[in-house]
């Protein structure tokens, strides 16, 4: 249909000389800014190498100009934040720690501290609300109910050393009865009723009766004759309904005859003692410190 | 622009055309090919570093058919946030070792390049089979087949063989003993000390993990991604370490 030729005359532009089947290659011109721009970026990048690390050579990379460097940005950024705090953090470091709670300053930096602290490292085994998670070995670190103390000095020592982790962890080991025959699975059964029994829950009489001599003879040592527990050696209270692997009488089997290894990671190769104290000074605040 | 004409000259013979072009590639292949001839001097010296055992490399492997680079990365970027969230930044010797790399680019998930040690075993059982159970905001696809797939470490010994042809340096007591060090390293009851010898505290100054990783008697597929885990980024002495410019 457009036999004719466009309106705009062609020949106003040049072609590059191209022609198939009678259509040429007009040569029209960039737009002029288009080109500006092109040749900025070009100069804009020679610069950029000259004042930043860029030419890998043999030994090396070219330094740039400016000596710009991430790792040291990075170790100044994090040296400004620290160096505002140090006050601070040396306080927290030289406070006994009972007595943080005393201090309105140091309590809240503590606080705060310490719920960042949690949040990243804490929260995926104790939750986010530090609820713990019933049943799974990952205790409640709300309620009075402690293993292993908690007093200001007990939580310190838990989180900076841990538990069955290394040497100085905390650390204690009861015996797998059923998986090492220390037990059959009758005797299993009825000192299950026995703890069963002084727990408060359903049990069978007789079985429980049973039960009380085995567990004179092989519980009683770490859990206490009358069940209530030690925390020196992070033998639970067998007598309330906190249970840290469940307190039917399934879990109860289950613990017994495999006995149960919860760890807890030692924090004082990756926290340094501020923050050890501040989430030690958090978690006491929940409503169980001691 | 008269020299740009020329190009009519180029364009109608067709042996120039070629050989101008692979003049062209030839230069673009130097400038990427030659920086790799001395990528070693991007790797900084650290003490620590050691190849994976091989339960650790059989963890490597589940970890990349799994495809878990795809929501979690193992490179931690020198940024403050993230060097107070995960720890300190990730080193290239540190990822040295690794056929290839797994540094990812997408964080759906965490970041896992310092992960070790940081939860308990039971901890990674747990959230394998259901990460909600634990973090209950996980979107985490359930991984609990992991500890139904027993595996015997049949071919162990060429998974190890074949990154020492790639130039991890397995020595040939490590290839040798492949298959040893793979199933005592899962058992706390037996011995293990071949493994910590070759592995552990004498040679590269850390001792190798030796526990039964997912709970069960059976050697899992579980029992390797969970030891490969409890090792990331646990290898380095940072006490050790002072950054070098230009790095």
């Amino acid at each position: 249909m457009c036999a004719k030729p466009l309106k705009k005359e062609p020949r106003q532009v040049e072609t590059t000389g191209h022609q198939w089947d009678g259509i040429e290659e007009w040569n029209n011109p960039l737009p002029r800014w288009w080109v500006w721009v092109f040749y900025a970026t070009i100069v804009w990048g020679i610069g950029y190498t000259i004042a930043y690390p860029a030419w890998p050579l043999i030994e090396r990379a070219t330094p740039g100009l400016l000596g710009q460097n991430t790792r040291a940005d990075v170790a100044a950024e994090i040296a400004a934040v620290d160096a505002a705090n140090a006050a601070t953090k040396e306080k927290l470091i030289a406070t006994d720690l009972n007595a943080i709670g005393a201090d309105p300053e140091l309590a809240g930096y503590a606080e705060r501290a310490g719920a960042a602290v949690f949040r990243t490292n804490c929260a995926q085994c104790h939750g986010s609300g530090a609820a713990g998670f019933e049943g799974k070995g990952y205790p409640n670190l709300l309620d009075d109910d402690w293993l292993w103390g908690g007093t200001m000095e007990d939580i310190h020592l838990t989180v900076t050393h841990g538990i069955r982790t290394n040497d100085d962890s905390r650390y204690s080991m009861m015996p797998a009865f059923g998986l090492d025959e220390l037990l059959d699975e009758t005797q299993i059964a009825q000192v299950t009723e026995h703890v069963l029994a002084i727990s408060g829950q359903e049990h069978d009489a007789a079985a429980s009766a049973a039960g009380a001599t085995i567990y004179a003879d092989n519980c009683a040592a770490c859990h206490l004759e009358d069940g209530k527990g030690d925390r020196a050696q992070g033998a639970p209270n067998l007598t309330d309904a906190i249970w840290l692997y469940g307190g039917s009488r399934e879990k109860i089997i289950e613990t017994v005859t495999k006995a149960r290894f919860g760890v807890m990671p030692n924090w004082n190769t990756r926290l340094s003692e501020d923050e050890i104290r501040a989430v030690a000074f958090y978690v006491h605040g929940r409503g169980g410190g001691e | 622009m008269a020299f740009l004409d020329k190009h009519k000259a180029i364009e109608t013979h067709a042996t120039l055309l070629m050989v101008l072009s692979l003049l062209v590639v030839t230069i673009g292949g130097i400038v990427q090919i030659v920086p790799l001839f001395y990528l070693e001097n991007t790797i900084e010296k650290v003490e620590g570093m050691r190849p994976y055992t091989p339960l650790e490399l059989a963890g490597q492997q589940v970890y990349m058919r799994e495809g878990c680079y795809g929501c979690h990365s193992q490179m931690i970027r020198p940024m403050r946030d993230e060097v107070e969230r995960y720890g300190h930044y990730s080193l290239a010797a540190e990822s040295m070792y690794d056929r290839p790399f797994l540094w990812g680019s997408k964080r759906t998930g965490p970041d896992l390049a310092r992960v070790g040690g940081r939860y308990s075993d039971e901890w990674h059982q747990d959230h394998f089979t259901n990460a909600k159970s634990v973090v209950p905001e996980s979107v985490m696809p359930p991984y609990g087949f992991l500890a139904n797939n027993i595996i015997d470490g049949k071919y162990i010994q060429d998974v190890v063989a074949t990154h020492r042809m790639t130039g991890v340096p397995y020595s040939d007591e490590m290839v040798e003993n492949a298959l040893a060090d793979f199933t005592a390293q899962a058992d706390p009851l037996g011995d293990a000390s071949g493994l910590e010898e070759r592995y552990g505290e004498a040679a590269f100054g850390n001792p190798v993990n030796v526990r039964n990783f997912d709970g069960q008697p059976e050697l899992t597929e579980m029992d390797a991604l969970i030891a490969y885990m409890q090792v990331l980024g646990t290898m380095v002495d940072f006490s050790t370490f002072t950054p070098v410019a230009n790095r």
